[in-house]
């Protein structure tokens, strides 16, 4: 005699009970990038891992959202390392950039200069074998900059990076892992000025991790950037760069060829309304609402829009 | 740390009730699939090792090592192949649940009294209805209990995702250590933490259910 | 594979013997850290599961504590130590070695409670009557009765947890530890994949080296009428 126990129809249950929401969720995940193309084709904004980058990937999304774009946000990705690869590889398709530096990080024989105009220029041309614009650039600057507690810079005599020459060897530089192979950094600052550290720690890209090891003395010199509002906050001294070591490092969207193509001149109409009204004051502002104040960077941005008449 | 920054900032947490909505979904969603899919492997590799019995030292070493990988390092190795995607992630935690789901399904399983099975073989049961019928619904609490661990475990690690840009609760977590902003960071941590207790708490339920007679004690 | 020739000529490169990042440095950092944290938290929870074990109280918690350990996130674990090691130990040990160590001893904790918990509460109660039967006190139940019964599932639950830790310190480079994390880490921001393979490769020898050791030990403390009598685990 065939009887079954309780067990068959308890089982079968479970396995009803539990494929709907297996199911549900691949269905969901599916679903999440949807929107279709036409004129204003869905769009995937990146950014790297520091807090500006995401008030400036909230600028893009938020004024395209308002013109009616599909935006999927996909922040916070890690350094430039990975998310430029992702640009090429058309997992993002846009983010925002800083030109000398980019120029240097795809280019590493090309020149930059001061003048943003020619930097411009220079990028592009390196950038077009990528399948990659830059668009138009604000006046808002974002470098590296090097920052010393204010007791070291008494105790030393610091005032700009050449005073760092002699002492280099008893000071210690804490700043994001890709220091010690950046031009703009640890690199550039042993070929331009001469300096060359004790030690090197891997922290953050100009975050809290530095600012801690700087107060707490783990290392004497920093990298933050200087549209970072906790320099001031914190009594920081940024040593002035007085052999230039950093250009121009305008902040400027840098976009997929594939994607202007079926974006159209709206879009860039779009984005670069922003770069005429981004000045490195109102970054700095920006920054200092979401780092020092904690504000969200989605309200912060949303509420410079209005305020600048770009979004209503 | 700003020294008159507050532990926690309560106005915060109350006026982003729906930022935490939002990454429990994704948090939700990453851990279904990730347990729904181990699921299914280890459930496919438990067979193979019971009809099999010399292929458990290479699976257990297998799953085993895969254990033994710290998760950013697997979630990192994959990005060159399958890119910062949903996918990337969902390979990392499968992997990490294989090794609990199989040793929890096979030693249930196995822990069936042999007389058991004798019976049933006895009353006419083909080896497929041993399986289905008799050996699964008793294994089920041994089973259930792998489910529960292996989606705890799977709970805390899809924080770690957030390290190759996925979201969950993880988001908050790293959005704060950026910052420096404890509130987010504490909010990341707990709601993590209510979720896996909650999860717990539910799969026993359902095992509660699925197996009235072990409730006569 | 490219990748493996890479990882081999990164293993081979002399340069990655020297100075402050070298291999030996960094496993002696992980091994320092991981071996600290294990240890203090076996000495706070193997009393601590034992007592529970041998009096039957609070068993709820005891056995849940190991699931609620595995859920917290180690990453806000670490991310937390760092005010909390700045305020306890001054702001010049609030990043690296310190932060590291106090979110790891949490990690250790629970599978070491609970499996001593377990442990202890098995031991056949007619053996424990036996021995107060025959004038044993509740310190010799525990001593000569309980702890060599219960010893195979705690040192698996050290195992366990000393696994773990080591797995887990690798997010200390997250907060300026060393360690093999950072390989893992500074590979990943670098893009520079045979650090990164590397580093995984280390930690996971490191972990199954351990796996082994204990296993070595293990078989070595108990003692062979028990093994005999639990059959082989």
């Amino acid at each position: 005699m065939r009887c079954g126990p309780e067990g068959v129809p308890q089982l079968k249950r479970a396995i009803r009970v539990a494929i709907p929401f297996i199911v549900a969720a691949l269905v969901a995940s599916a679903c999440g990038g949807a929107g279709t193309g036409g004129t204003k084709p869905a769009v995937t904004i990146g950014s790297t891992n520091f807090s500006e980058q995401l008030v400036l990937g909230e600028l893009y999304s938020q004024i395209l959202e308002a013109n009616g774009y599909t935006v999927t946000r996909k922040f916070n990705l890690g350094a430039r390392e990975i998310v430029f690869p992702a640009l090429q590889s058309g997992q993002i398709d846009m983010e925002a950039d800083y030109l000398a530096t980019l120029l240097a990080f795809v280019d590493k024989t090309a020149t930059g200069s001061t003048d943003p105009k020619q930097t411009l220029v220079t990028l592009q041309k390196a950038l077009t074998s990528k399948g990659v614009t830059v668009l138009d650039y604000a006046p808002a600057v974002d470098q590296n900059g090097f920052v010393v507690t204010k007791a070291t810079a008494d105790r030393l005599k610091l005032v700009k990076l050449s005073d760092l020459a002699p002492v280099g060897n008893q000071l210690v530089l804490g700043g994001p892992a890709e220091c010690p192979n950046r031009e703009f950094c640890a690199l550039g600052l042993k070929t331009k000025y001469g300096i060359t550290f004790k030690d090197f720690k891997a922290l953050d890209t100009g975050g809290p991790l530095t600012v801690q090891a700087l107060v707490g003395g783990q290392i004497d010199v920093g990298l933050l950037f200087t549209s970072d509002a906790t320099i001031a906050v914190r009594g920081f001294v940024l040593l002035d760069d007085d052999k230039q070591l950093q250009l121009s490092d305008n902040i400027a969207p840098v976009v997929r060829n594939d994607y202007l193509t079926k974006a159209g001149d709206d879009f860039k109409k779009i984005i670069n309304s922003i770069a005429p009204k981004l000045t490195t004051a109102e970054l700095t502002g920006m920054n200092k609402l979401v780092e020092v104040d904690k504000q969200d960077p989605k309200d912060v941005a949303k509420a410079w829009l209005k305020k600048q008449g770009l979004i209503k | 740390m700003t020294e008159d920054e507050p532990l926690i900032r309560w106005d915060w947490i109350a006026s982003h009730l729906d930022e935490f909505a939002f990454r429990l979904g994704e948090h939700v969603e990453l851990t279904v699939i990730a347990v729904g899919v181990g699921f299914v492997i280890a459930f496919a590799l438990s067979l193979l090792i019971l009809r099999a019995p010399r292929t458990e030292g290479p699976i257990t070493a297998v799953t085993g090592t895969l254990y033994t990988i710290p998760s950013l390092a697997l979630f990192a190795l994959l990005i060159p192949y399958t890119g910062l995607t949903v996918v990337t992630a969902e390979i990392g935690l499968v992997s990490y649940t294989l090794l609990i789901l199989v040793r929890n399904i096979v030693r249930g399983i196995r822990g069936v009294p042999a007389d058991v099975r004798e019976a049933a073989v006895g009353m006419g049961y083909a080896p497929n209805e041993v399986l289905w019928r008799i050996e699964l619904p008793l294994a089920l609490a041994v089973i259930i209990a792998g489910v529960r661990l292996a989606t705890i475990s799977t709970i805390g690690l899809v924080t770690v995702t957030s390290l190759i840009g996925q979201g969950g609760f993880g988001f908050l977590i790293l959005i704060g250590i950026q910052r420096f902003f404890t509130t987010e960071l504490i909010a990341g941590a707990v709601l993590s933490v209510v979720l896996a207790i909650v999860a717990d708490a539910l799969l026993v339920l359902l095992q509660r259910r699925l197996t009235p007679w072990a409730r006569v004690a | 594979m490219t990748l493996l020739a890479d990882v081999v000529r990164w293993f081979a490169d002399p340069a990655h013997y020297h100075g402050s990042d070298a291999v030996q440095t960094r496993i002696l950092e992980h091994v320092e850290v991981s071996g600290l944290a294990v240890l203090v938290g076996v000495l706070i929870a193997l009393p601590v599961g034992m007592y529970l074990g041998h009096t039957g109280r609070f068993g709820f918690v005891a056995v849940n504590v190991a699931n609620i350990g595995r859920a917290i996130p180690s990453l806000a674990a670490i991310a937390l130590a760092i005010p909390i090691a700045g305020t306890l130990l001054g702001v010049a040990n609030g990043l690296g070695f310190w932060p590291t160590f106090l979110a790891l001893v949490p990690l250790a904790i629970p599978p070491v409670l609970t499996n001593a918990y377990v442990a202890v509460r098995g031991v056949d109660s007619d053996v424990t009557e036996a021995a107060r039967g025959m004038g044993l006190g509740e310190a010799g139940i525990l001593r000569v009765i309980e702890v060599p019964l219960a010893l195979p599932l705690i040192l698996a639950g050290i195992r366990t947890a000393a696994v773990n830790v080591v797995a887990t310190a690798t997010l200390g480079a997250l907060v300026a530890f060393g360690g093999l994390g950072r390989y893992i880490v500074d590979g990943l921001a670098l893009q520079e994949y045979d650090r990164l393979f590397a580093g995984a490769l280390l930690v996971a020898l490191l972990a199954i080296a351990v796996e082994v050791a204990f296993g070595t030990f293990e078989r070595a403390a108990v003692s062979p009428g028990i093994r005999v009598q639990q059959g082989a685990l």
